[in-house]
């Protein structure tokens, strides 16, 4: 079938359409109109997440952002949700380790409403005490069900196995004790502290003019500043596990098991971080989930769902296999994902590996970028890792340079199979 | 943009939209079969087969098709409804010719090979079980199963642990062959390409397949609901939730708008997106009387566009400290409020407006168009969806009172509660 839209350049985002601004306060503004949409998209984040938090108060940056339209100087809780739901907008806010994050989307005429929200979230909560103990008794009901929940626990506890001693190991959304021992004094203090403008990125992308879109935001936050905001924390070294370590977690009545296999990962700015995505590529996400997908899942019909994923983030966040399978197959899809895992990183992948998912890479690009919120994210991974702002007409070249060594390489370095950690969560099986 | 639209001489129906904004095609192919389709003992028939649709063509050998797929850069999925069973492609614009091909031959030359049949076997029962690890699966089979009698919409589309034990290759062949004829099916696509040349090669590949027999549905009319029915799942965990279960209308009744109109005045707009978010309900009518009373955490409606009238039902997560009695005691005020007094006009509008809203921002996927020019088709016509909004808006006060004193009686559903059992959870 012949395209009439030629895949050029120019559906791509790049320099010549995106307007970056930095306002005088240290906010950075990204924008790029598109003419077809009646809406528009507004995302970003701030340096404010749970690596601030204090040990005895896990969960504190992240009760903090879900509070932020509770209600502020200006209006109440149902007076913020009526000003966006009468209009069909949504917008919040949430938190992860590095950074709070916020998003919203809109008919286009409505993107003031949204920056007021934005704004009085950022620079005027007033953390309601009936309010706070709503949202309380909500994130208590959240840790109840993690508790209940397989995945999360299995991903608890592999965290608590590779990151030992490194602020990685800490939940983001806290425990019950610590959501129990947060008090508004603590959410008020964490807020005035760690909220400002720098480090702080907005990304507007729809169907408004990017000029107009950079002013409006300059209009309504270039005046907040807050001398008493830090630097963000600097992350300790993680240090490698010392051999493999293996967690098995029982919650009474499941009925399937939840397996996670990996470590730390490459950072997104290490210099290997292409091959180990590509390489990842081809061990648990191409076609029907990889090779990890075909052995366990397709050949061996052990588990409905068997990937690999890689973190990639700020810092070494993890490279992980997993898989949900029933109980009596735990050991046996492990040894599966083992045998996946010395092959991948003992051997070369084959050309024909590596040539598919370079085109698999190259090939969906344009379609992660299809919706405002695709090229709203795109714009702020080119702030948050300084890609520069043509990175994404520059990735099919930066995906092509990749060799099969550099793969087997990012691979032996980053998953050694003596040195993984093991996380099972699931009922407790029969005899055991 | 307009709409072309056409039946093939096998009875496929096609439905395509250009789309020029970005080098992108969606291809949808629908079948009419569901769980709805399902008698005794073959419950899960039609996820099954949407599993075996992934093991091969003798053209297209088992392992080919995705690696295919993912090296043109494109996504593809499947997902098996109550009425429906949908497989979509999208892919850049000139890549699309494989997708084309290979739904056209799956339609009638799948495998079904013996072995591969038993390793999905697995898999799907591990799906199952994954989905039973949650406590509101649990709780949303038993409802379902309460709510009817004959139909077969009292089953999980993933169907019952005993029949994916027992059920045969030859079952699921069979059911195959059954549904999957051109005369059962609808073909939608949307994105960068030209109607007629799309049409022509649509033409060539699917002329060639010879209608089947009109595929025999399962003859069940459910009787109409006489008394409430109350059901209680009990299970691990320490949180409540309240399933408020009322036998609704199809969707092509034309109470349907006026009691969708009365689920967004009481639970949040409901989204008809497949691929972009909703928005937030936390000035419904039903989160201010139970969640800002702290009766709940969270409570959601939700309405689906059926063949047959299904249910339409509101999910309460009780809060801690509350019983799950205090929590139906409030719904069932706010509900007795919609059947007692209109609702002000300006509620409408505004549920019009964030309708309109969730449309544009559907419109931004291709994906998501493709999806709604079919996704219509299968239980009504296109024009269902086109007229939508405006439906919606030719929608009275009076019409949404009279939708709740009709539709939200207490003698139309089940209420189901998930009772934690107080086992403790952790390491034992």
């Amino acid at each position: 079938m012949k395209s009439n839209a030629a895949l050029s350049l120019s559906s791509i985002p790049g320099a010549d359409d995106i307007t970056r601004v930095e306002l005088a306060n240290g906010i950075v503004v990204l924008a790029r109109e598109n003419a077809n949409s009646l809406s528009v998209t507004l995302r970003g984040y701030l340096p404010a997440g749970s690596l601030f938090d204090p040990d005895d108060k896990l969960g504190l940056a992240d009760f903090v952002a879900d509070a932020l339209m509770r209600g502020t100087a200006k209006r109440q809780f149902q007076a913020i949700y009526d000003s966006l739901e009468s209009i069909g907008a949504s917008f919040g806010f949430s938190s992860g380790t590095h950074t709070a994050g916020f998003g919203g989307k809109s008919l286009t005429e409505d993107l003031p409403l949204m920056l007021d929200i934005l704004n009085e979230g950022l620079r005027a909560p007033s953390f309601p005490s009936d309010q706070v103990e709503k949202l309380r008794a909500q994130l208590l009901t959240g840790l109840a069900l993690r508790v209940q929940d397989t995945r999360d626990m299995a991903s608890l506890h592999f965290d608590e196995l590779v990151y030992r001693g490194h602020p990685y190991a800490r939940p983001e959304d806290g425990n019950p004790e610590t959501i129990g021992a947060i008090t508004i004094d603590d959410l008020r203090g964490f807020h005035r502290k760690t909220y400002g403008p720098r480090g702080m990125v907005v990304s507007i992308v729809g169907g408004i003019n990017a000029f107009t879109a950079v002013e409006q935001v300059r209009a309504t936050l270039e005046d907040w500043t807050n001398p008493e905001q830090p630097a963000s924390p600097e992350l300790p070294a993680w240090e490698a596990l010392p051999e493999r370590v293996y967690k098995r977690h029982d919650i009474a009545g499941k009925s399937q098991s939840d397996l996670i296999v990996g470590t730390a990962g490459p950072p997104r700015l290490a210099p290997d971080f292409m091959a180990a995505n590509l390489g990842n590529n081809i061990l648990g996400r191409f076609g029907l989930m990889g090779r990890v997908g075909d052995s366990v899942r397709e050949k061996a019909g052990l588990a409905y769902y068997a990937y690999s994923s890689l973190a990639g983030g700020t810092g070494p966040g993890a490279w992980e296999v997993a898989a949900g399978v029933n109980p009596a197959n735990e050991q046996k899809a492990i040894d599966l994902i083992f045998e996946e895992l010395r092959r991948f990183t003992s051997e070369l992948v084959s050309e024909e590996e590596l040539s598919d998912s370079k085109s698999n890479f190259i090939g969906s690009m344009p379609l992660s970028l299809e919706s405002n919120g695709g090229v709203a994210e795109a714009l702020l991974n080119i702030e948050r890792y300084q890609l520069g702002m043509d990175f994404y007409r520059h990735f099919p070249g930066l995906v092509q340079s990749v060799t099969q060594e550099e793969i087997r390489a990012a691979a032996a370095k980053y998953l050694p199979v003596d040195k993984l950690a093991v996380s099972v969560a699931g009922p407790r099986r029969a005899g055991a | 943009m307009d709409v072309l639209k056409t039946t093939l001489s096998n009875g496929l129906n096609v439905l395509l939209k250009e789309i020029h904004t970005t080098p992108i095609i969606s291809h949808w192919l629908w079948v009419r079969v569901g769980s709805r389709d399902e008698g005794s003992g073959l419950t899960g028939a039609s996820h099954w087969v949407e599993h075996m649709q992934f093991k091969g063509t003798p053209q297209f050998p088992a392992g080919r098709l995705d690696k295919d797929i993912s090296r043109d850069g494109g996504f593809w999925n499947a997902m098996t409804y109550i009425d429906w069973t949908a497989y979509f492609a999208t892919m850049p614009a000139d890549k699309i010719d494989l997708p084309m091909r290979l739904e056209a031959d799956r339609l009638v030359n799948s495998n079904f090979d013996a072995q591969e049949v038993d390793s999905e076997r697995t898999v799907i029962i591990s799906e199952r079980q994954g989905n039973e690890n949650n406590p509101m699966f649990l709780l949303d089979e038993d409802v379902q199963q309460a709510a009817f009698d004959k139909h077969p919409y009292k089953h999980e589309v993933i169907g019952y642990t005993a029949d994916l034990k027992s059920m045969s290759r030859d079952d699921l062949y069979h059911h195959y062959k059954r549904f999957y004829v051109p005369n059962n099916a609808v073909l939608a696509a949307a994105g960068d390409f030209d109607a007629q040349v799309m049409l022509e090669r649509i033409r060539e590949l699917y002329e060639a397949i010879p209608a089947g027999p009109a595929p025999a549905r399962v003859a069940a009319e459910e009787p109409a609901p006489v008394e409430e029915r109350r059901v209680v799942t009990k299970g691990p965990g320490e949180t409540i939730f309240v399933k408020a279960a009322y036998r609704s209308v199809r969707a092509t009744d034309p109470d349907f708008f006026a009691l969708t109109v009365a689920d967004s005045l009481l639970a949040g707009p409901s989204n008809l997106n497949m691929f972009s978010g909703g928005i937030s309900n936390k000035t419904s009518r039903l989160y201010r009387h139970l969640v800002d009373r702290d009766l709940a955490v969270g409570v959601n409606g939700g309405l689906q566009a059926t063949i047959d009238p299904f249910v339409y039902d509101i999910t309460i997560v009780v809060h801690p400290e509350r019983k799950a009695e205090e929590a139906v005691a409030a719904l069932d005020e706010e509900i007795a409020r919609l059947q007692d007094k209109p609702p002000k006009v300006e509620e409408l509008t505004r549920a019009v407006k964030q309708a309109q809203a969730l449309f544009a921002y559907g419109s931004e996927s291709i994906t998501n168009q493709a999806f709604w020019l079919g996704f219509a088709e299968v239980f009504d016509r296109y024009a269902w969806f086109e007229t939508y909004l405006a439906q919606l808006a030719a929608v009275t006060p009076a019409d949404v009172q009279r939708a709740a004193q009709t539709y939200l009686r207490p003698q139309r559903r089940v209420l189901g509660v998930y009772q934690p059992d107080g086992r403790p959870a952790g390491d034992e």
